[in-house]
């Protein structure tokens, strides 16, 4: 059977596309993972060139969006891909406008930057900022590392790990509206923290996306909208068919 | 900054599948002698028009279908796929006993057509190819009229002899077929007259003509353009209403258009049976998977 090359499309070109795809879309991921840390780290160190520096690239981003799209299009017209072909080129299209998404939240926190830059820098919820903030780019990062290794395991841990900064964030939310009722005055200061905050517990849902879509390009089971425990039951059913 | 890794899809290795057990508990599966592959999916059905076990066809001393099981359930349009030699037309050939027709061919094994064994002595094979038609690649009319060509089969087989019984035959035959309303006025010219997929629905009217309950397809669109094959296949459609079809394609994408099951063949086995949407998304055994989408051919 030494012959088959299961791993190599018959033809080239079609290999090329494919592998095109796939290295436009990591290209884009590692973008907005670098876009996400610098508009956090702009509101940190108050720093209004880097928040300024991210608001400009999101139309990179944008454009981005629309020539994977694109690609994907021409992919299914000339190829009509069947069976894993064709959830990848599925799963691209869904995946990218996460990336585009996580892009627009990214710009939010920027904007968010510039008016603390603006109005002054916000009493509290800094802390809560940075811890959110790192266990967000630990699963964007993630999210983009399982789609690049086809690595359902780590899909996994960014659907279960999703869950715990939801939490997280729901608990930030309580502890900052709990000063603002304390310090009127630091209202609309908090507030700019407040959704900073939301806009990174939004990147974690779509991370979270993002590695739903790579489970579903593996195992051919969408599992989008599922509790974990049954998320994880449907793969362990699914392991056992598969010849 | 993701690199990118030189990672492909994983495509599952071989693991051993638990026993199929057949459906219809009444009937006595014969003892399954491949232990090495079980056909993945779902071979089975219940209340099939077809049961075949333990299919093995010979030619001379060379082995060319290896243990097939498979059912063909009623009015279920099965496609079978695979590539070029690996058995999927000579075993489409043994459902109507087309095969005995080549000398050096040997057929072992099971295959019932509603309980009732082909293969057996006492089988009429005439009146076999009738319940169990068959359309060629290339058409190949009779050289007579339209009308002789549908009325041929019904005179032979003694269906009727009236003429008026005979119009009524080849008008339904020709309309089910779809090709009544472009021939009605000119049933007398000759069958050769026709374009390509004229011809070839004329073979389905022959076919139909005989009232089969069966209508086995070898390729039929081969040799037709993009728009006389998406005709037939509206066609297939609307006929399995009527029959059960067993329709052999090189075609995955008209596989996937007209067909409730497919079939994968490779080197003479069944490899996997599934529901066609299940086989062109998400295929059971890696060689479907890499056959259709195109790793090797």
């Amino acid at each position: 059977m030494d012959n088959l090359h299961l791993d190599q499309h018959i033809s080239n070109q079609f290999n090329a596309d494919l592998e095109h795809l796939r290295t436009q879309f990591l290209e884009m991921g590692g973008l907005v993972e670098e876009q996400v840390t610098d508009a956090v780290r702009a509101i940190e160190t108050a720093d209004g060139a880097l928040a300024q520096k991210v608001r400009d690239t999101e139309k990179d981003i944008d454009r981005r969006e629309v020539e994977i799209d694109n690609e994907c299009t021409l992919v299914l017209a000339r190829r009509q891909p069947a069976a894993s072909d064709l959830r990848l080129v599925l799963i691209v299209t869904r995946a990218v406008r996460d990336l585009e998404r996580i892009g627009d939240e990214a710009n939010k926190i920027a904007k968010m930057a510039i008016a603390l830059n603006d109005d002054g820098a916000a009493p509290r919820g800094y802390v809560e900022l940075r811890h959110i903030a790192s266990s967000v780019l630990k699963l964007v990062n993630q999210s983009l590392d399982a789609f690049a290794r086809f690595d359902v395991e780590t899909a996994k841990a960014v659907v279960r790990d999703d869950s715990l900064v939801d939490q997280e964030y729901r608990s930030a939310i309580r502890e900052l509206i709990t000063y603002m009722m304390e310090d009127p005055r630091s209202i609309s200061r908090v507030m700019n923290i407040l959704w900073a905050l939301r806009a990174l517990e939004r990147i974690g849902d779509h991370a979270r996306n993002i590695a739903e879509h790579v489970i579903y390009l593996v195992h051919g089971k969408d599992v989008r909208h599922m509790p974990f425990k049954q998320l994880e039951e449907t793969i362990e059913r699914k392991n056992d068919g598969r010849k | 900054m993701h690199n990118t890794l030189e990672q492909k899809i994983p495509i599952q290795s071989p693991v051993e599948a638990p026993p199929m057990a057949p459906a219809n508990e009444n009937r006595t599966a014969p003892h399954t002698s491949a232990v090495d592959q079980e056909t993945a999916g779902v071979p089975f059905a219940d209340n099939p028009k077809f049961t075949m076990r333990d299919v093995c066809v010979f030619y001379g001393e060379k082995q060319a279908v290896f243990n097939v099981n498979l059912d063909i359930a009623e009015n279920e349009v099965i496609a079978m796929i695979g590539p070029s030699g690996c058995g999927k037309s000579t075993f489409l050939r043994c459902l109507n006993r087309m095969n005995d027709t080549i000398g050096s061919c040997r057929v072992t094994g099971s295959i019932a057509l509603d309980g009732e064994e082909i293969y057996s002595s006492g089988m009429d094979v005439v009146s076999l190819r009738a319940r169990v038609g068959m359309v060629f690649q290339k058409p190949n009319p009779f050289p007579k009229s339209i009308y002789d060509n549908v009325a041929y089969g019904p005179k032979i087989h003694g269906l009727c002899n009236r003429r008026v019984d005979l119009d009524e035959i080849v008008e339904t035959s020709l309309r089910r077929a779809g090709l009544w309303d472009e021939v009605k006025d000119r049933l007398e010219a000759p069958g050769t007259s026709l374009s390509g997929g004229q011809q070839q629905r004329l073979c389905i009217a022959r076919t139909i003509a005989v009232s089969p309950e069966v209508i086995l397809m070898d390729e039929p669109c081969s040799a037709l353009d993009p728009i006389a094959t998406a005709r037939i296949e509206e066609l297939i459609a609307e006929l399995s209403r009527n029959y059960t079809i067993a329709i052999v394609t090189h075609s995955m994408q008209q596989a996937a258009r007209v067909s409730h099951r497919t079939a994968y063949f490779h080197l003479g086995r069944l490899i996997e049976v599934n529901p066609t949407q299940k086989v062109f998304t998400t295929p059971d055994h890696h060689l479907t998977e890499a056959y259709i989408t195109g790793r090797f051919g």
